[in-house]
């Protein structure tokens, strides 16, 4: 294209056109917004080599591991059509541009989604632990799955209640978008392919356990968090320590004593869900009329006030509810600590009113398992009696 | 020499940091700290990466031959985008305001749409691997006709501390990157272009001053060589000699590539394993490496040690390149036997690679694979030399001369900034930008209006101090008076030891204005100003007070009868001198009492006083 705008007269490449103008790139690489009457075409680019021809040396000595790609940071990329970040990467592009991968296993890969996580679905949490128990069927040593960072502990939580697994079920994602030298998706990866090739035998996530490139901390599933909206170290273990750490760039994997051992569990699949459930977090002053929106709902978890609490007014709808049919759980906007409506009156209300303490339970972790114990077992009461015993390490049998 | 024979061209990018409050993509404040006040260290790996086109920048490819650890210093004015830890917030208005106030004064036209780009640069010194940085406006031009191309503004990068530590205090800081074409003949002309651009800078009153704050980046080619980028020269005064110094660089490069062509020489493909020849040697280089390669350069004795420019070699050339594979330098036959090499080693050498009278032979001395990496990097450089001169960005050692850095960075090490939105430029926010004056014409301007004489104008309209002058002469003080205090008294001081710096603006106004109130006499000032300095600390009030209090300690107001008094003893106790010597006795008892008087009263009081009582006495 040739420009003229005032004293300006150049050529540049037309790369697309956004909010009515025309991003033209010039020669020196940089990008000019451009009205589209002041373009001129005035030829055709030459057609761009294809993208990197690199291929990752499969050693057949090495056990095979497979990743399972469903989109994220992690595989992103810049989209000329919104010029934001977009997820376009599969597997193999990843494989591509981390190497290094290569010196610890061999890889199979298998695309669930591409998708950002805020798009992520039960439906798509259920494809992923199928696409899971179908690779440990076909004999993997263990399963790295690429997820945004946003909901990946939801996922991660969702498919250790699905899924029995022998061998290590990583969830890893990146921060830092993977287009930028100082990424941390390649750490990160080359950290969860070292606990995937190792010695776990539970789901977990793997990601940077402090703002330094020198380990990467190993998360139970159903205690974990994202606790910071942007840092590296984002991902934290709550109410217990990590599961263990990965020394980079050595890769040399430590892992705690609690950490479930590979081979301790049988494959299984139990992948029903039920979607009528709800994550519903009370503030002061929240009409009690906002729970007639959950009517014919099964489940509802509600994240209260310290202990456990929603306000006094709040009890005869929770009551009409409960009677309806709805299974109540309750948990806690601290995070931190237990909950325990024994306490104060109104505590105790909510009990007589029916509400479950969800323990310690994580607010989305409690969601999640309330959609899989309600998906696989029908009676309210065994159901409730479910959602307070410890299933796939999601509650603390004491606080420390 | 004749450099329009040689087909100089050259062209200059100016980089001026930008006296902002915040940074250019963070709210962090724009100051220097000291190392010492760190909070804290992290560390982090790069690695290069593609752009949206799929290609690998090849400088930055250079640059990651080695995987290399980067260790930041952080500090309480340092934030999570420095950290590389948050998103950027939007661009900084304050600095684009300035960044198209400076392209309106050279003349340029704003971009319709500014579009953030990420700069590739994966040496360490940005935390994200990237250097944010945007196109704000196109051709310019300069009074002898010359062409700025472009004007960028873009984040300054992290200061390093020591190896692969870096300091990101700097990280950020707002700067404008201006690009003149490569319209340059002569060495001279190139300083002067850079003068100017600096002057148009500084007329905003809105740069940072003071060493490091500005940078050239100098391109040199001549007819026959290749287009050359040095970087970082801070001091203008070198701008000529750098530009001389690459000519000369690049002539010799050619006379070499023509001698070696006349030889037909040529690069012996084959790496020679020698480590064994060395098992006995005294060198303590060699002693410790693991593995020594050798390198036939055929065809090339004589010419790897001539000198290229003052202490550059084409055997530095090689070392440079072989440096990015983390070795620490290479030896050739031209400079041995040295550096504890015998000649009986440098013969057996030559030997057992089959290297004749002509030939030069180029070790490398490290671990198996960096030694491996350095042979080929000398290889590489070797076969450029049979080609002329290698495009490369340099960066400029002390008095001029330049060491190799990378190759020039292509297009495809610039990458869309996707958490910044494009700015729109409109007409409006373009016609609003205000011109300020020009420092040039501020000084003509001082001499007509102030009858200040034109080398001291000069100096005001182009000091740090402009702004306290023009707030004094405002508010009443005499020009000349306003002008001497500032530059050369203070620096006198200054000169003598006292911390002028400490003594605040509103001080040295208030000063001033108590002066021209007859409040202190103006040969008080520099009494006045070194008790300020040494009471900066402690001194509460206001300025005036302030002043008031040094007034009342060193220069306490001496009444019309007490100068008098003062003056008739005086000459009354040298009566005989001033007898001899008749109105003559006038200077040199002036000094006396002015002496006395410690300047609490002005000279021409003094001086009349004195006159009268001289004359009643030899009457």
């Amino acid at each position: 294209m040739r420009y003229a705008n005032g004293g300006t007269a150049l050529t540049g490449i037309y790369i697309a056109e956004r909010d009515g103008m025309a991003v033209i790139k010039l020669d020196s690489g940089y990008n000019i917004g451009a009205s589209p009457e002041k373009l001129e075409r005035v030829g055709r680019a030459a057609p761009q080599p294809p993208a990197g021809a690199g291929i990752v040396i499969q050693d057949p000595a090495l056990p095979e591991l497979s990743i399972i790609s469903t989109g994220g940071t992690i595989a992103s990329r810049i989209d000329y059509r919104t010029g934001a970040v977009t997820s376009q990467f599969s597997a193999n592009d990843i494989l591509r541009s981390i190497p290094e991968l290569g010196d610890i296993a061999r890889y199979r890969d298998r695309q669930v989604a591409s998708i950002l996580s805020e798009n992520m679905r039960p439906a798509i949490w259920q494809a992923l632990a199928r696409a899971i128990y179908d690779e440990i069927r076909h004999g993997t040593s263990g399963v790295i799955v690429t997820h945004g960072t946003d909901t990946m502990a939801s996922s991660a939580a969702a498919v250790r209640f699905m899924l029995r697994t022998p061998v290590p079920v990583v969830f890893v994602g990146s921060q830092r978008s993977a287009d930028r030298p100082s990424s941390d998706n390649a750490m990160n990866t080359l950290c969860s392919a070292a606990v995937a090739a190792g010695d776990l035998g539970e789901v977990a996530v793997v990601m940077h356990a402090t703002t330094n490139d020198d380990r990467c901390a190993v998360h139970r599933a159903t205690r974990v968090r994202k606790m910071h909206t942007s840092r590296r170290d984002a991902f934290q273990s709550m109410g217990m320590a990590p599961l263990g750490s990965v020394d980079y760039p050595s890769l040399a994997v430590t892992l705690s004593d609690e950490a479930v051992r590979r081979g301790a569990e049988e494959p299984g699949l139990h992948d029903t869900l039920e979607e009528r459930c709800a994550l519903l977090q009370f503030y002061p002053g929240m009409p009690p009329g906002i729970l007639d929106a959950f009517e014919g709902y099964a489940g509802l978890v509600i994240v209260g006030t310290g202990l456990g609490h929603v306000a006094t007014d709040w009890i005869p709808k929770l009551r009409d509810r409960i009677e309806g049919g709805t299974t109540v759980v309750m948990t806690s906007q601290c995070l931190h600590g237990r909950v325990c409506d024994r306490v104060y009156n109104t505590g105790r209300d909510l009990l007589r009113a029916g509400v479950i303490e969800g323990e310690d339970m994580l607010p989305e972790v409690a969601l999640v398992k309330l959609m899989w114990v309600l998906g696989n077992e029908p009676d309210p009461e065994r159901a409730g009696v479910l959602m307070q015993t410890d299933l796939a390490g999601e509650i603390r049998r004491r606080s420390i | 020499m004749d450099y329009k024979d040689l087909g100089l061209k050259a062209g200059i990018e100016i980089h001026q940091q930008l006296d902002t409050a915040e940074k250019l993509f963070c709210r962090c404040p724009t100051v220097l700290r000291d190392v010492a006040d760190r909070t804290g260290e992290f560390y982090r790996y790069l690695r290069a990466t593609e752009s949206e086109l799929g290609e690998i920048d090849r400088a930055a490819e250079e640059e990651m031959k080695l995987v290399r650890k980067f260790c930041y210093y952080t500090y309480d004015t340092v934030c999570l985008v420095d950290h590389d830890e948050e998103p950027p917030t939007p661009m900084n208005p304050e600095a684009l305001d300035i960044c198209l106030t400076i392209a309106k004064m050279l003349g340029m036209t704003p971009v319709e749409q500014i579009h953030t780009m990420r700069k590739l640069v994966v040496d360490g010194s940005n935390t994200s691997g990237f250097q944010r940085t945007a196109l704000v406006a196109l051709s310019g031009t300069l009074p002898d006709g010359c062409r700025i191309e472009t004007i960028c503004l873009e984040e300054e990068a992290a200061q390093r501390v020591e190896g692969e530590t870096f300091s990101l205090d700097r990280l950020g800081i707002p700067l404008v990157e201006i690009t003149t074409a490569p319209c340059m003949r002569t060495p001279e002309a190139v300083q002067e272009v850079a003068a100017y651009i600096g002057m148009v800078l500084r007329s905003t009153g809105r740069v940072k001053r003071g060493l490091g704050t500005i940078r050239q980046d100098i391109n040199v080619s001549i007819a026959g060589g290749a287009r050359v980028e040095i970087k970082g020269v801070q001091e203008l005064d070198l701008i000529a000699e750098v530009v001389r110094r690459e000519v000369d660089r690049q002539t010799s490069l050619l006379a070499i590539r023509d001698a070696l062509r006349d030889r037909g020489a040529r690069v012996d493909r084959t790496v020679v394993d020698v480590t064994a020849l060395f098992a006995g040697t005294k060198s303590a280089v060699l002693k410790k490496a693991k593995s020594i390669l050798a390198i036939r350069l055929c065809g090339f004795a004589g010419l790897v040690g001539r000198e290229i420019q003052p202490g550059r070699r084409l055997g530095s050339e090689m070392s440079d390149y072989a440096k990015k594979c983390g070795v620490g330098g290479i030896f050739h036959t031209d400079e041995l036997p040295a550096y504890g090499v015998t000649a009986e080693e440098v013969a057996r050498l030559r030997e057992f690679v089959g290297a004749g009278d002509d030939d030069c032979v180029a070790i490398v001395a490290a671990s198996r694979e960096r030694a491996g990496c350095a042979a080929e990097q000398v290889m590489i450089r070797a076969d450029m030399a049979l080609a002329g001169v290698p495009e490369e960005t340099r960066k400029m050692l002390e008095e001029g001369s330049s060491a190799y850095m990378r190759p020039l960075p292509g297009a495809a090490r610039m990458y869309p900034e996707t958490d910044v939105f494009p700015i729109a430029l409109s007409g409006a926010l373009w016609e609003g930008i205000r011109v300020p004056e020009l420092l040039t014409d501020r000084a003509e301007r001082f001499v007509r209006e102030f009858g200040l004489d034109g080398a001291l104008a000069r100096q005001v309209a182009f000091s740090e101090r402009l702004p306290l002058f023009e707030r004094a002469v405002a508010a009443g003080v005499r020009p000349t008076l306003a002008a001497r205090t500032l530059l050369a008294t203070c620096r006198e001081l200054a000169r003598g030891g006292v911390a002028i710096d400490r003594v605040s603006e509103d001080d040295i106004l208030a000063l001033l204005s108590a002066v021209e109130a007859g409040r202190a006499a103006k040969e008080a000032i520099p009494d006045l100003l070194a008790e300020l300095a040494r009471t900066a600390d402690e001194s509460a009030g206001t300025p005036r007070e302030r002043v008031d209090a040094a007034i009342a300690k060193m220069a306490p107001a001496v009444s019309q009868a007490d100068v008098e008094s003062i003056v008739r003893r005086i000459v009354a106790e040298r009566e005989a001198f001033a007898r001899e010597k008749g109105m003559g006795a006038l200077g040199p008892l002036m000094g006396v009492v002015m002496q006395e008087l410690r300047g609490s009263v002005d000279g021409k009081v003094v001086s009349e006083t004195l006159r009268r009582e001289l004359k009643r006495l030899l009457s």
